[in-house]
């Protein structure tokens, strides 16, 4: 029962394939380029404009464009492991394997040399856009607060603005005490701030 | 710690911005441009409805088809057909399709006119290969479908005009049936097939265009044999000539019957002598042969008779017929004439009145005129205008209207064989003063614009104000040297033979040259630029001279036809001088010396291995004699796999015995097995690329010394079987093996072997590194791979006290003889596209780091950082490691749409791609190559040592008038506050 239902699959993936021995010496390979709705609406190319939409074989061996429909087809293709890529301005796509084979021509097989993952049928989509631009922010306080000048004035503010209320809220005596302190062990150093100088 | 630890996560945010080239939309055009071409016109089909844009669609020798705006010549659209689908013929079918046959006639394709969508594709099979003719008859049914008619390997085949289905199809089976036309009579049904069997037989098919059934097959011996090209005359006579080109064969098939006319040549004209061929044309009733530089027309009066209409001297060129009124056909003639062109219309059966007669003044620079097309209108007062587009020898396209040139494409710049730059002339005082600021309040306004721009308030009017603004600053485009080095002049020579000169800022020509000594000769048949050379680029002695380049050609395709040298100036493009010289040109050798006036030795190697120096002076003699023997080069020889490495020997002996020619000796070769490796790629490092150091700091203070050495030779081998496309192999039949060869000694000094890979090889080779993109066949996927190459002999020179005491051998002098202690390190990456080129950026020193420039095959520029191919990258780096800024190992290149170069654009059908360094450290010059032009500037490390254009210099000044201010103000409220405080 098990082989039945594997030959049964098999044939119907082949048929989904839609990998033909096309008359005289070779095979013929035809699938679709389908490019969803969703993707591109902020990208370059239109979307579901595919006059620019190249399909490549086996980098360059032939090109051909797609139809309106969004389907292809290579011709006199010999058996072997062919390579198909898609040039589309604004997206990325994964070039495809697809192996076609002589001894039994049903049996063939299309994956994602990207993520290695198999295909039932012959369409290809992008895996994403590409944008090719960066986007400039939109002006916000937030960004300039970020900035070095930023916070730069952030600290100047807060120097000027702060630490007089701090010193103002702190008891006098403990800030005679802190002063002696400080008179008693004598300017701190530069070289104490530095790293290392800590060691000697 | 802490500082460390501060610094170590900067770092590492830098560097994660680091690659990422980044540009804003709005910048487009700022630093870059991209010119579209389209190549030379084979054909030309008009389009001229009254509803809709008048547009002409062309296709070209670069397998374009485009369609082009009659008014201004500008692109439609446009598509780029793949190598090996050259275009055999176009038309307009309905109305609204565009129709072309493609490769060699198998393939049928159909685009919509308005937006050059592809319609339908058909593949048209048949059991041998030959001539291709597509016929789109205008009102021919079958079965309420309009019919294409086909002709193309060995068959007959009407195609249906909506779906591109084959309608009906007949085959010509006869095995030496070699076609010559396809005729189809306006307003019937038939379709004549009219060619040659043997070498002496005419053969005429009568078939039935609604059903493809042979109606009638007559075929007619002339035992003298036929020339091969024919002109159609009228539906049913054609006129060939015989195989010793002296007699005219008038060959009429009126109603199924073949009858012959003989007319010796002799006879028309008396001066004749020596084969004469014919001008392939279909004018009615009118056909034109060449003899011995004279063209002559001759007229066909009924039943054969043949009359002498007119002789010429000039070049000529003829249209076909274009149908103007009911019996009427009108052809355009163009005679060259010195500077001037002359333009005649005439009517197909009326020779002595011209419809139009025109003389236009050409420039010189285009050369001849090479073909016509012309077309016609109606003006307002119901006569006939003509408008003629021609293609003009240097590849450009000219629309003529009313005696003028409304329109021209330079199309030669589609076909770059070769690329160099020149610097621009130095600005001198008084001779171009930098303009003043026009008035300061422009100035502030601008500024106001850009802050706006910069704080995103501005309007779309603002922005568009602000860009328009920028593109016009005029500091790009001068014709002088800037201070940064970013305006070049881009030295361009193309396959018509032509150089020209761009402009790095804008693009433009700043002049162009047809090379006068390439010029078809009794010397020199087919003359075939090759290679673009700098020949004197003054410096420091020569200031006052202008900088010109070598131009090498040779005469004929074969490798061994004499070369001829030219020199251009690259200042005014005048061609200074030109040498035709004895032997050809295998190789060229520009050496590193030059003479007093800054003029670069060039060696020049022939096929029978000897040397001949230029220039020919004796100071260039004595500066040779000086280096005699350290001078080196190798030769590949693709076909049988050997590298050979010469050396010079001594004065030619023999008859060639003259100053500057020198014998040579060969000093080692590699000899590849040939039933396993073929040579399938060679890169050498470029001769003028800087290194700014040779140690290379890595993680814990440590250091690695690059193997530099001007001498290595990357060659990669691919087993013979592998040498085809992808797929056409198994993997384990397959392999590719990569050398790194020393020129001078042919020590092979690393080998490395991938199983399982394929070509094509792509590389680049820079400093102490090499980078190769080639084809994985067990994964299936392309793979990048890098090599580096490190000296072993000075590892021990890290010790300070050993530098201290001269006890390093840092002074000692480098040989190639002594044995090298190298060590390689290497590493493979996946990629994901095919690649058409690699290159590497390049900058005046060297610092800069290095991206990798990656054509890919969608006609993109990709940036690559050169750090993600470093061979020391782990999976899981040190913490040492992650400060120098090592990425962590993955196994395929990462590609970040923002890093392409091109950005949203593409340079169809890419060939090469040049990088130019700047004198601004941080920059380099990128030129990109293919039917398109694509020109930008690149900072791998970011502009480091300048502001970049959008700097905001009214931000600074504002923050700068703020901040005194209000030290202004703070200092009078304390001195106020002060005052209180003592009156308190």
């Amino acid at each position: 029962m098990a082989p039945i239902a594997r030959l049964l699959l098999l044939m119907l993936l082949s048929a989904a394939l839609s990998i033909s021995s096309g008359s005289g010496d070779g095979f013929s390979i035809n699938g679709r380029v389908r490019i969803p709705q969703g993707l591109g609406t902020k990208g370059f190319a239109l979307p579901g404009k595919t006059s620019n939409v190249k399909v490549i074989l086996n980098g360059g061996q032939i090109v051909t464009y797609l139809r309106p429909d969004g389907y292809f087809s290579f011709q006199n293709i010999p058996a072997g492991t062919h390579l198909i890529e898609v040039a589309a301005i604004g997206y990325f796509f994964s070039p495809v394997r697809v192996d076609v084979s002589a001894r039994n021509p049903g049996k063939v097989q299309a994956a994602l040399t990207e993520n290695r993952r198999g295909l039932s049928e012959l369409v290809l989509e992008p895996l994403k856009d590409e944008q090719y631009y960066e986007i400039r922010e939109p002006f916000s306080i937030m960004n300039v607060v970020k900035s070095p000048m930023g916070l730069m004035m952030g600290f100047m503010v807060v120097v000027v603005f702060l630490m007089p209320k701090l010193v103002e809220n702190m008891d006098p005596e403990e800030m005679r005490r802190a002063q002696e302190e400080m008179r008693s062990q004598g300017v701190p150093s530069l070289a104490s701030l530095l790293p290392g100088g800590g060691r000697n | 710690m802490a500082i460390r630890s501060f610094l170590l996560f900067l770092l590492c945010f830098y560097s994660s911005l680091s690659p990422v080239l980044s540009l804003y939309e709005d910048q487009v055009g700022l630093m870059d441009w991209h010119q579209q071409y389209i190549g030379k016109v084979k054909q030309a089909v008009f389009s001229t409805q009254k509803t809709g844009r008048r547009r002409v669609i062309v296709s070209t020798e670069e397998n374009v088809i485009a369609s082009l705006d009659l008014r201004h010549g500008e692109i439609f659209w446009r598509h780029l057909f793949g190598s090996n689908d050259a275009i055999d013929g176009i038309d307009i079918g309905l109305g609204k399709y565009v129709i072309t046959l493609s490769s060699g006639g198998s393939i049928l394709r159909s685009w919509n006119l308005p937006d050059g969508q592809m319609v339908w594709e058909s593949f048209l099979q048949g059991p041998k290969h030959s001539k291709s003719f597509l016929l789109v008859p205008t009102n021919m049914k079958i079965e309420k479908d309009n019919a294409i008619v086909v002709f193309s390997n060995g068959g007959l085949h009407a195609v249906s005009c909506i779906d591109g289905e084959v309608l009906w199809k007949k085959d010509f089976e006869a095995e030496s049936f070699e076609v010559q036309k396809v005729i189809n009579p306006p307003g019937s049904d038939l379709i004549y097939v009219v060619g040659f069997a043997a070498s002496s037989q005419f053969e005429m098919y009568q078939i039935n265009a609604r059903n493809g059934e042979l109606l009638k097959h007559e075929s007619a011996t002339f035992s003298s044999g036929f020339l091969r090209e024919v002109s159609l005359v009228s539906s049913d006579t054609i006129v060939a000539l015989d195989s010793t080109g002296s007699i005219l064969l008038t060959i009429s098939f009126q109603n199924g019957e073949i009858s012959f006319q003989q007319t010796p040549i002799s006879n028309l004209y008396e001066e004749f002598s020596g084969p004469a061929v014919i001008i392939p044309s279909s004018v009615p009733g009118i056909f034109a042969i060449k003899t011995n530089a004279v063209t002559i027309f001759i007229r066909v009066i009924g039943e054969g008779k043949l009359e002498v209409v007119e002789k010429t001297n000039h070049e000529i060129a003829v249209s076909d017929a274009l149908p103007i009124s009911e019996g009427q056909q009108a052809f355009a003639l163009i005679q060259n004439a010195g500077s001037e062109i002359h333009l005649a219309v005439k009517l197909a059966h009326d020779w002595d009145t011209n419809l139009l007669k025109e003389s236009i003044k050409m420039d010189q620079q285009r050369g001849l005129v090479h073909k016509v097309f012309i077309n016609n209108y109606i003006r307002t007062d119901r006569s006939h205008g003509f408008r003629v587009l021609i293609v003009m020898e240097d590849h450009s396209l000219l629309l003529l209207q009313q005696g003028l040139i409304v329109w021209s494409r330079e199309d030669g710049l589609a076909s770059i064989i070769d690329v160099t730059t020149s610097e621009l002339p130095l600005e001198r005082d008084g001779v171009s003063v930098a303009k003043v600021e026009h008035s300061l309040f422009e100035w502030l306004k601008g500024h106001m614009l850009k802050l706006k721009g910069t704080l995103m308030l501005a309007s779309p009017e603002d922005v568009a104000a602000i860009q328009s603004m920028r593109l016009k600053s005029s500091e790009k485009s001068k014709m002088t040297r800037d201070h940064n080095g970013f305006r070049k002049l881009l030295i361009v020579l193309t396959r018509a033979r032509k150089l020209f000169a761009l402009h790095t800022g804008d693009g433009r020509i700043v002049w162009s040259h047809l090379l006068r000594s390439l010029h078809k000769s009794e010397a020199c048949l087919s003359p075939i630029g090759l290679n673009l050379y700098q020949w004197q680029v003054p410096h420091h002695h020569a200031m006052d001279e202008n900088p010109s380049v070598l131009v090498i050609s040779r005469c004929g395709p074969s490798s061994d036809a004499p070369g001829v040298l030219s020199f251009v100036d690259t200042y005014t493009g005048k061609e200074l001088s030109s040498v035709s010289l004895s032997h050809d040109v295998a190789q060229v050798i520009p050496l590193p010396y030059t003479d007093s006036t800054e003029q670069r030795l060039h060696l020049l190697i022939d096929s029978d291995k000897h040397a001949h120096l230029y220039p020919k002076t004796s100071e260039a003699l004595n500066i040779f004699k000086h280096e005699f023997s350290n001078i080196y080069w190798y030769s590949v020889e693709g076909h049988n796999g050997i590298i050979k490495g010469h050396v010079l020997k001594c004065k030619c002996t023999g008859d060639m015995a003259k100053d500057f020619c020198f014998d040579t000796r060969e000093l080692w070769s590699v000899v590849f097995p040939s039933d396993s490796e073929k040579i399938i790629a060679t890169v050498t490092r470029k001769l003028n690329e800087v290194v700014h150091t040779q140690a290379k700091v890595i993680a814990d203070q440590d250091v690695m010394y690059k193997y530099i050495s001007k001498n290595l030779l990357f060659v990669a081998t691919v087993a013979p079987k592998g040498s085809g496309e992808v797929g056409s192999v198994t993997p384990e039949e397959s392999w590719l093996a990569a050398y790194l060869i020393d020129t001078v000694t042919g020590r092979i000094l690393h080998r490395v072997t991938h199983h399982g890979a394929q070509g094509p090889v792509h590389a680049v080779f820079s400093e102490n590194w090499v980078v190769y993109h080639y084809f994985n066949l067990r994964a299936h996927r392309y793979e990048m791979s890098v090599i580096e190459i490190y000296d072993q002999s000075r590892a021990d020179n890290k010790d300070v006290w050993k530098l201290v005491l001269g006890k390093h051998n840092l002074t000692s002098p480098i040989s190639l003889f002594s044995r090298p202690e190298v060590i390689t390190k290497s590493q493979s990456y996946f990629f994901t596209h095919s690649v058409k080129a690699i290159a590497v950026t390049s900058t005046a020193k060297g610092i800069t780091s290095k991206q990798l420039l990656i054509g890919t095959i969608g006609d993109q520029v990709l940036a690559l950082d050169k750090r993600f191919l470093d061979p020391r990258r782990s999976v899981n780096p040190t913490q040492a490691e992650k400060e120098e800024g090592m990425i962590p190992l993955t196994d395929s290149l990462p590609i970040i749409p923002q890093s392409y170069v091109t950005h949203a654009l593409r340079v169809e059908c890419l060939r090469g791609i040049l990088t130019v360094p700047a004198k601004l450290e941080s920059t380099t010059l990128v030129f990109a190559h293919g039917v398109d032009l694509f020109f930008t500037q690149l900072a791998p490390s970011r502009t480091y040592d300048s502001l970049t254009e959008d700097f905001n210099y009214a931000l600074l000044l504002i923050t700068i008038v703020a901040l005194v201010a209000a030290i202004f103000v703070t200092w009078r409220l304390s001195e106020r506050k002060e005052l209180q405080d003592k009156w308190r």
